[in-house]
């Protein structure tokens, strides 16, 4: 097989066209989408006229010369995939970070074709987290794809390794782009300190590798979430940060090759760019699972910038993180964030009551986000608008900050002290067969 | 012979062939991949070059590949069996695919070939015949399935022999036609149709006249949609375009329902295929699934097979709408569609229109929207296409080209709110802002009044204008405060609220609330209209909301209840005697009261009831005290060690 593949290889020293991103050059016999090597730097078949194929070298062109060598490989980019993918971190490229073995396992193609809608099974697991920002108000399920909302000064990192480490996932799979060094080494440190290492495997471009190159990290680590969810029945929790970079990345590659630009100088393309990867998000029929959790930063909170907009026609939901500064801490923000499957779960798999209770508070809160307008409006409140500020502080402390880390049913309890505490029950207006079984006067 | 050329250009999934022979725009072609026949769409010609667009993936393509012509353009296969069917794009069977993914170059037959029908002749030898007429017919699940003259037949035929009653393939001749040239013509179950092209076998397209039943309230009370009309939902991520629709598909009046899932997310067709097969039909109380197909091309599928998704289901649809049913199409999104067409333009580097869009989207927009309709059939009975799609506009802002071409093309508009959304105020449509234009027709006023209610218009034009008060007053009062304005500005604005919590909000995950006949709505309406048009009594604008909360919970509860129920009217009773606290009493009222009084006393109360009663009485005391309070309250209002005090204190008075 080695063999094969090294005679199909075929050999050119010509380049005729460079720019920053692009070589090319004469050469016949070459595959759309296939991967060559240009002066020793990875670089894969992006468009053919005639017997011109233009390559793009995801490291750059910089100090290419005309004479350089290019090899075609025969091949779309590949991973190794196998067992031994696990407890280690690979580049974009799918090669050992530590200079550590190759990994011995069959080569699989990357971006390969989708699942047949009518094979995929309807998911209905609901992952607890323990964090009642999700847990209560937006219950995460396997097989969905859901991105984190956040301003890059806030801990979505953190949020999210504690999320995959709760999530009890057969292996998570870390898909870092533009990840800073100290944030890979975080992610290590915090997987090796939980003993979790064995159920990891990392494919990270950090800060200091060429942008481009972040294209090939989620194909990577998506192709190695198919082989243990489909080959090996596993539930694979997928970890993408942060598509923002990623999607900047999509950019610069479609400004180089002279495409028109759409919204915020982003591709034309970018819903389908981003939705064939969300959508490897999976239940299949035989217990493997793959869901992705991801991120998404925002510039200024603007969620109407193409990148946060078209992710949210994508993926079946988001979070958001917000900081209270009513209580001083990091919140799920109940009114943006979304969890479009759990219907799915609620009420089902967790207690009966548990959408209702879900939507009162959240209704509860918005009162409170009224008043707060009033009163910064400097109008006076009335005994309900204080109630409900009242109300407001305690459900952000006590449920939506992700500092929590407690079982559904307790959720629901505190959920009714607090209504008990603040409101009667025509205020909260819970159906009348819930608050006859759960709701208890303190 | 078949025209082939070869691939002398790749550029993602555009590809450039060099070829000889004829080749048509739209035409339909094969790339010879090795074993792989990769089907592609002719899009642009340019002397010898011939610009497709690959429905597949067009990796390891190389030039020099051959490309064989078919000679006609993407055609949809018709006859029975397509019901209940999970179709992609192309109207491939997905269920006769292997594996769980999906294969490039695979494409299945969409019917059954093997299968009998059991047939029964509709004409006899010697009719003259022509396109679209009905030969005979199978049963198609329960569907009278007509056996049509084909589409494609120009011109007059006569029946030169049809087969007699008995089970048939589809692939049977059933009947021979002779044209005027005395050619004679075989005709089987099957015909193939071009999908871009509108099927035209009917007599007369009227404007809508009757009213299309869905079920749910902001449509069918505030802004009712046709049978045959258009109409679209456009709206933000989140906002429940998605939702509205597969509920649009479980509860609407339609025979039956075609659904293209044009690419969004792959969940939301699983939840079609998991869901419906359970699901009883509200009207005929067969299986949900047995009435609906599906046109899948899911996101993560081929880009350009999205253009075909909606072609492919409109054609379906006219197919039926021709055997003289209620179809009821849905698309979503219609948006993603348009961006296929953007990647595409863009490729071939043609001159943007606005946003990149190609230049001609408005017109591709009204062209496709057009095809939807009541019709005349030539044998006088009646078939519609009701199409509703959802537009996804970027940033959610509505001044866009796709959302302002289909404003031209659809007559209603079902503008969803990322407030309503956000406070979870579904379905977040925002009554006000839509409209429907058939309440405009004249035909369709005196429908309602007729087939519903003779009060109705005018019920729902109060509730309307109550809603629209009631956004005004709310303005007002956000400007100069609870205080600031007269106590009637807060009644005003609550009636306005219990317009919006009881017919507007309607819970689309709750199995009695998730569909409203419009016998029930009627009902609901009139109670609420009556409620609003009542006179109420309070001394402070803070026994305002509390009243009315009370009031909204209860008729919340009816609309939790089965209409009619013992529960239904345990809470309507409910609604009354919140109602008499603080209503002012008209004369004309008393003798009603007085007769309901008789009544409840028959009955004997329920403890519920006297709860009820209880709760209001202790709620009365508490807003009184609470007045009292009130000025020493505002002196401490910053101390809150106080307030929780006072607060522990109200709740103590409560037991
Ligand atoms: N009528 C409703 N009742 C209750 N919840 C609803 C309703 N409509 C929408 N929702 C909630 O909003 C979520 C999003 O709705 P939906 O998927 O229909 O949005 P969408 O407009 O189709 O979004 P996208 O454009 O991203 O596809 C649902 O998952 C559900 O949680
Ligand atoms: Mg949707």
């Amino acid at each position: 097989m080695e063999q094969d593949t090294k005679a199909f290889q075929r050999v050119y020293t010509k380049l005729f066209q460079l720019t920053k991103a692009t070589v090319s050059l004469h050469a016949t016999g070459v595959g759309n989408d296939e991967l060559a090597i240009v002066d020793g730097r990875p670089a894969q078949v992006v468009k053919i006229m005639d017997d011109i194929v233009t390559l793009q070298v995801f490291q750059g062109t910089e100090g290419i010369a005309t004479d350089a060598e290019v090899v075609f490989t025969g091949k779309a980019p590949t991973l190794k995939v196998g067992d031994d993918l696990t407890g280690r971190f690979f580049d974009a490229y799918g090669s050992p970070m530590e200079g550590s073995k190759e990994i011995m396992g069959k080569e699989i193609e990357i971006g390969a074709p989708s699942v047949n809608p009518v094979r995929r099974k309807q998911p209905s697991e609901f992952i607890a987290t323990g964090i009642a920002g999700i847990d209560l108000n937006n219950s995460l399920v396997t097989g969905q794809k859901i991105p984190f909302f956040a301003d890059p000064d806030q801990p979505f990192n953190q949020v999210m390794a504690m999320v995959a480490l709760r999530a009890k996932a057969d292996k998570i799979i870390l898909a870092g782009m533009g990840l800073t060094n100290d944030d890979y080494l975080f992610f290590k440190n915090i997987f090796d300190n939980a003993g979790a290492l064995d159920r990891i495997v990392g494919f990270i471009n950090t800060t200091e590798n060429p942008p481009v190159e972040r294209l090939l990290v989620p194909d990577m680590a998506l192709s190695a979430a198919e082989y243990f969810a489909m080959e090996k029945n596993e539930k694979v929790l997928v970890l993408l940060t942060d598509m923002t970079l990623y999607a900047d990345a999509l950019s610069i590659v479609s400004n180089r090759m002279d495409q028109i630009p759409s919204k915020d100088s982003m591709p034309g393309s970018l819903y389908s760019d981003l939705a064939r990867l969300y959508e490897k998000a999976v239940q299949f029929p035989d217990g493997g699972s793959i869901t992705i959790v991801a991120v998404t930063t925002l510039s200024g909170g603007d969620i109407t910038h193409a990148i946060p907009d078209n992710t949210g026609y994508i993926t079946e939901g988001q979070l958001f993180l917000r900081k209270d500064t009513d209580v001083g801490k990091v919140i799920i923000d109940p009114f943006r964030s979304l969890s479009r499957l759990k219907q799915l779960v609620i009420g089902k798999k967790t207690r009966e009551d548990h959408p209702q209770v879900m939507n009162a508070a959240v209704r509860l809160y918005a009162d409170a986000a009224n008043a707060k307008t009033k009163l910064e409006n400097g109008f006076d409140l009335t005994e309900y608008d204080e109630r409900t500020l009242d109300f407001a502080k305690a459900y952000s402390e006590k449920l939506l900050a992700i500092d929590v880390n407690i079982e559904v049913e307790e959720m629901l309890e505190i959920a009714y002290q607090l209504f008990a505490k603040h409101f009667s029950h025509e205020e909260v207006g819970l159906r009348q067969e819930y608050v006859d079984k759960y709701w208890k006067e303190n | 012979m078949k025209t082939t050329g070869k691939i002398t250009g790749i550029i993602a999934n555009l590809v450039i062939v060099e070829t000889e022979g004829t080749v048509a725009q739209n035409e339909i072609c094969y790339i010879k991949h090795g074993d792989e026949h990769l089907m592609s769409e002719v899009i642009k010609i340019l002397g010898k070059k011939a610009y497709i667009q690959v429905f597949e993936s067009t990796r390891g393509l190389m030039v020099g590949t051959e490309v064989e012509f078919t000679g006609h353009m993407l055609e949809v296969t018709l006859g029975p069996g397509i019901l209940s069917k999970n179709f992609d794009g192309l109207q491939n069977d997905l269920d006769k695919m292997e594996g769980v993914f999906l294969k490039r170059g695979e494409y299945t037959y969409p019917l059954d070939v093997k299968k009998k029908y059991e047939f029964k002749p509709l004409s006899k030898k010697g009719d003259s015949v022509k396109a679209g007429d009905w030969l005979g017919e199978v049963t198609e699940n329960w569907i009278p399935h007509k056996i049509m003259v084909p589409f494609k037949f120009n011109g007059n035929f006569k029946v030169k022999s049809i087969e007699n009653k008995g089970k048939y393939k589809i692939e049977d001749t059933i009947a021979v036609l002779t044209d005027d040239d005395g050619k004679e013509h075989k005709v089987t179950m099957i015909q193939k149709w071009p999908v871009k092209m509108p099927i035209k076998a009917y007599k007369d397209k009227p404007r809508p006249f009757k009213i299309f039943e869905t079920g749910i309230r902001v449509f069918d009370t505030l802004n009712p949609m046709a049978e045959g009309g258009t109409g679209f939902i456009p709206g933000p991520f989140g906002s429940g375009k998605t939702v509205l629709q597969h509920n649009l598909s479980k509860n609407a009046e339609a025979d039956l329902v075609v659904i293209a899932a044009c690419g969004e997310r792959a969940n939301e067709v699983v939840e079609i295929f998991t869901e419906f097969p359970e699901l009883d039909d509200p009207r005929s109380g067969r299986k949900l699934m047995e009435r609906t197909t599906i046109i899948a091309n899911t996101s993560n599928m081929p880009v350009a097979a999205r253009e075909a998704s909606v072609y492919t289901a409109m054609t379906i649809a006219e197919y039926y709408r021709a055997m003289g049913l209620r179809v009821l199409l849905l698309a979503d999104s219609t948006s993603r569609w348009a961006q296929a067409l953007r990647e595409m333009s863009n490729r071939m580097e043609e001159l943007p229109g606005q946003d990149g869009y190609p230049m001609d989207l408005p017109a591709i927009i009204s062209n496709f929207y057009s095809r939807a309709g009541f019709v005349y059939l030539n044998n006088k009975e009646t078939g519609s296409i009701t199409f509703i799609g959802t537009v996804s506009p970027a940033g959610g802002n509505l001044k866009e080209p796709v959302t302002e071409s289909t404003k031209k093309a659809a007559r209603c508009f079902y503008a969803l709110s990322q407030q309503r959304a956000d406070s979870k105020r579904y379905p977040a449509i925002d009554s006000l802002e839509s409209y429907s234009k058939y309440l405009e027709y004249p035909e369709i006023i005196e429908y309602l009044n007729e087939n519903i209610d003779s009060k109705w218009t005018e019920n729902v034009h109060y509730a309307k204008d109550t809603l629209l008060r009631g956004k005004e007053v709310f303005e007002q009062i956000n400007i100069l405060g609870d205080d600031g304005v007269p106590i009637d500005y807060h009644i005003k604005h609550w009636k306005a609220e219990l317009v919006d919590f009881v017919i507007l909000q309607q819970d689309a995950f709750d199995k009695t609330d998730a569909s409203s006949s419009f016998e029930r709505q009627s009902y609901m309406l009139e109670k609420v209209v009556d409620t609003c048009k009542m006179d109420y009594e309070f001394d402070d604008f803070e026994e305002v909301g509390a009243y009315f909360k009370k009031v909204i919970n209860q008729f919340k509860q009816m609309n939790y209840s089965e209409f009619d129920s013992d529960e239904f009217k345990k809470y309507e009773k409910a609604v009354e005697k919140t109602l008499k606290e603080r209503r002012v009493e008209k004369d004309s009222d008393k003798d009603e009261d007085k007769a309901e009084e008789k009544s409840k006393e028959k009955k004997a109360a329920k403890p519920k009831e006297e709860d009820d009663g209880k709760e209001s009485k202790s709620e009365k005391q508490k807003d009184k005290k609470d007045k009292e309070s009130k000025s020493e309250k505002q002196k401490d209002k910053k101390d809150k060690d106080s307030k929780s005090e006072k607060q522990k204190d109200k709740k103590s008075k409560d037991k």
